[in-house]
């Protein structure tokens, strides 16, 4: 994405190149194009650009990419935090 | 049969959905959608059946004939609900098997909103129902060309945006709903302006404009001038702008002394940078991680801030 990034070095991607095999199906799935095919294996073009979504983690077809994806907001985070202090009744109103 | 052009209605609903009026339930019926008179061979179109997504989808295919396939994501838009799974594999798969979509077309394939990939895993749907799941487009809009093209996504529909439009609209639901969670705080903030010290209504509805204002800071200012705030963090940005706010505040109302402008600056800069910490949640470009890490830092000292905040206003009243 052009111009915007978030926090700098702080991205949990992982990928296994050993154990990629090159399918391209990271490519696709991306909604910030961070990877390319070269020489037969997904390199990641520019890791801070990530958003860990989960898209690439949970299509690749070999478990070569993980990622710590889940809730990403603030307020979603927040909610969590305190559902899991037990502080409110866990309410299905809100988003997250 | 359903139709491609979107009524009053449908554009008033997406602006009270906007606000967040009704916007939980602002939902249509999953299931198979007929747009114009499609055939055993026309595209099936994959969406989620939050009611503005479903209502851009059947404008933007206007003058097509094709099947729109709407998930039951109980009214999330596609982003939201592929986090949380319900735009995933298990909902498109019942959601094929129930409308036996298999015996309504003859070919084997699937497009699917590339935000939508967070949540369905491709090889797992054609594992079990032999459909090819096909990430199109991020954009509603880019959708025809990408029909056109021949089902190509050329790079700009692979790439987001957030241009100052983008950013604008999301901030009216940040307003309502920084409002709505901070309603006992402000009326606490108000009822102790209005009666410390003695019963002084005009101090109450001070403390309330303020209130507001710190409110606006965040949830309005802050995301418009985004890019051109300082740092990648949004709580300095968002506490910059606040602190921006709290002095024109300060001259405006042309306070002085150590209380009165310490409460401002510190309240002021603290809810401004909490409220446009939260606006991570509806932006493109934030990783989980690095909310994370945000958040660690920033809480407790919008926390402090407004604590010295509070305290200071209470010495500036009782003196």
């Amino acid at each position: 994405m052009n111009g915007f990034s978030h926090i700098k070095g702080v991205i949990t991607l992982q990928l296994d190149r050993d154990t990629c095999i090159g399918c391209g199906i990271c490519v696709s799935v991306c909604p910030h194009n961070l990877f390319a095919v070269e020489q037969g294996k997904a390199v990641i073009i520019d890791r801070d650009r990530c958003i860990e979504c989960g898209a690439c983690a949970l299509n690749c077809p070999v478990k070569a990419l993980s990622v710590d994806a889940g809730v990403g907001c603030a307020s979603g985070m927040i909610n969590e935090w305190l559902d899991s202090l037990q502080f409110r009744r866990k309410s299905g109103s809100g988003c997250c | 049969m359903i139709s491609t052009q979107l009524t009053f209605v449908d554009t008033l609903g997406s602006w009270k959905a906007r606000w967040g009026i009704g916007r939980m339930s602002y939902l249509v019926p999953p299931g198979l959608y007929a747009i114009g008179t499609p055939d055993s061979g026309s595209q099936v179109v994959v969406t989620a059946n939050y009611k503005m997504t479903y209502d851009l989808v059947r404008r933007a295919l206007d003058g097509r004939n094709l099947w729109l396939l709407v998930l039951e994501t109980y009214g999330i838009n596609v982003w939201c609900a592929a986090g949380k799974g319900t735009f995933g594999t298990g909902e498109l798969v019942r959601r094929i098997e129930k409308s036996g979509l298999g015996s309504i077309v003859s070919h084997r394939e699937l497009l699917l909103p590339i935000m939508g990939a967070a949540g369905v895993k491709g090889v797992e749907v054609k594992a079990r129902t032999g459909f090819t799941c096909r990430f199109a487009t991020l954009r509603i809009d880019d959708l025809p060309e990408y029909l056109d093209a021949g089902m190509q996504a050329n790079a700009g529909m692979r790439e987001l945006t957030f241009s100052l439009k983008e950013r604008l609209v999301l901030t009216p639901v940040e307003i309502v709903s920084s409002l709505k969670s901070g309603l006992y705080l402000l009326l606490i903030i108000c009822m102790a302006a209005a009666t410390a010290g003695g019963l002084n209504a005009v101090s109450g509805l001070k403390a309330l404009l303020v209130c507001l204002i710190a409110i606006l800071s965040g949830a309005f200012i802050s995301p418009l001038l985004l890019p051109w705030l300082p740092t990648r963090s949004f709580a300095i940005k968002g506490a910059f702008a606040g602190l921006l706010v709290a002095a024109a505040l300060i001259g405006l109302l042309q306070l002085s002394g150590t209380a009165p402008v310490a409460a401002l600056l510190c309240g002021v800069t603290a809810v401004s940078s909490f409220v446009m910490l939260n606006f991570t949640g509806s932006t493109p470009f934030t990783s989980r991680s690095g909310v994370k890490y945000e958040m660690r830092r920033a809480l407790p000292l919008q926390g402090a801030g407004l604590l010295i905040a509070v305290v200071a206003a209470l010495i500036w009243r009782f003196q």
